[in-house]
């Protein structure tokens, strides 16, 4: 799977998380900006390192936003970043999550 | 979770489809039923990621006893055949369907769900739709509609496209209303399925709230929908029968074993005759009391 543009999705608002995907050639780097990042930052991490893993994606730059989003939001939100990265939103990709 | 066809719907909670912190709180305020939107609460750009968002948290945010709707996008979008597909393969209860003017509308729904139950693995039949009457032309199929498959869990109205679509608007007294809400709630009932109305957006006239709510369930709507979970209580306070009600159904059903007792076939309670349509209405009063926990196993009154 090949990022052909950035892509975002999620929102700033609370128990939302923004993530931003762009291309990268050094495996899955991640900048997480959250309030919980000494608590949760590992786990949160992991969350979207397995997301984008279990898509097809090896190398990216992730910029992600956390406003205290769930499991289930990152996943989310994570996928619908990939998914809008790689021009490939037409067919949701449920398998991933 | 599974579709059940008989339960419990006063309250039929929209809770949009692209906000993590409403639907991650949509299940501790008790509605009876919560509807995800997919539809008019979520922008274009915002649908895929909608989508996503509520398939998830369908898999996994815990929304206590309600029941769990959808509202996919209409046939007429390029979102529709996703979105029926996703909610069918996360485990939804029921598919709403917006702006159903037909019955081969609601086949189709059908016929999708059952093509995404087969590609998953999901039985057949175990989720149920139902669909929104929104404009002129889906109140005079509205028969149709409700009898369309033995699926359908309900019809509601949906007041503000019913009254763009009527070239007028929602006004305080309901009158513009009128027709849709008799002619929805008749086909309902006709079919024997579920009759919901419509919102009720104002959340700053309580009055005119309890007014329209107090005017439907008269009419014999099961429930409505709501926008704001301040309104849950609110309309269960209306909806659910007084001490009296229930007092009343406990002495007809007491007449009821008396009479059997007796060997008797007719049956009276204070001197008058208590009949069919008697009955049913006492065991409707007692089956809400029950699953709203106005009364215990033994029939003992709580209270609210």
């Amino acid at each position: 799977m090949e990022i052909k543009t950035t892509g975002v999705a999620g929102t700033l608002e609370s128990s939302d998380i923004q993530v931003m995907l762009s291309k990268g050639d050094n495996g899955i780097e991640i900048n997480l900006d959250s309030e919980v990042k000494k608590l949760y930052g590992d786990q949160i991490e992991a969350v979207i390192k397995t997301t984008l893993t279990s898509f097809g994606l090896t190398d990216a730059k992730v910029k992600a936003v956390d406003k205290g989003a769930l499991d289930c939001v990152i996943k989310a939100r994570t996928l619908a970043a990939a998914q809008r990265a790689t021009k490939t939103t037409d067919k949701p990709a449920l398998e991933v999550l | 979770m599974s579709y059940v066809q008989d339960r419990l719907r006063r309250t039929m909670m929209f809770v949009p489809g692209n906000n993590p912190a409403m639907i991650k709180d949509a299940g501790i305020y008790g509605a009876d039923s919560i509807m995800l939107d997919l539809e008019d609460s979520v922008s274009l750009p915002e649908k895929d990621a909608a989508r996503l968002l509520v398939y998830e948290a369908i898999k996994t945010v815990d929304f206590g006893n309600s029941e769990v709707v959808v509202r996919v996008n209409g046939q007429d979008t390029p979102y529709y055949d996703e979105d029926v597909k996703a909610v069918v393969k996360a485990g939804v209860d029921v598919i709403r369907l917006p702006k159903t003017e037909s019955a081969a509308m609601v086949q189709k729904l059908v016929n999708d769900v059952e093509a995404a139950e087969a590609e998953y693995g999901i039985e057949k039949g175990s989720i149920g739709v139902m669909a929104a009457i929104e404009s002129a032309k889906g109140v005079m199929h509205a028969m149709e509609i409700a009898e369309a498959t033995s699926l359908m869990m309900g019809l509601a109205v949906s007041g503000e496209d019913y009254t763009s679509d009527m070239h007028t608007k929602r006004y305080p007294d309901g009158q513009e209303l009128l027709f849709a809400r008799n002619m929805v709630l008749q086909a309902a009932r006709a079919a024997d399925v579920y009759a919901f109305d419509t919102v009720f957006s104002n959340m700053n006239d309580a009055e005119g709230f309890y007014r329209e709510t107090n005017y439907i369930h008269e009419l014999g709507f099961d429930g409505k929908s709501l926008v704001n979970p301040r309104q849950i209580e609110m309309v269960n306070s209306v909806f659910n029968p007084s001490q009296a009600d229930i007092e009343e159904a406990f002495n007809v059903q007491n007449a009821i074993a008396e009479a059997r007792a007796k060997g008797s076939g007719v049956i009276s309670m204070n001197g008058k005759m208590v009949d069919k349509p008697i009955v049913a209405k006492a065991s409707r009063v007692l089956a809400t009391a029950k699953a709203s926990h106005l009364i215990d196993e033994e029939g003992n009154y709580l209270g609210k």
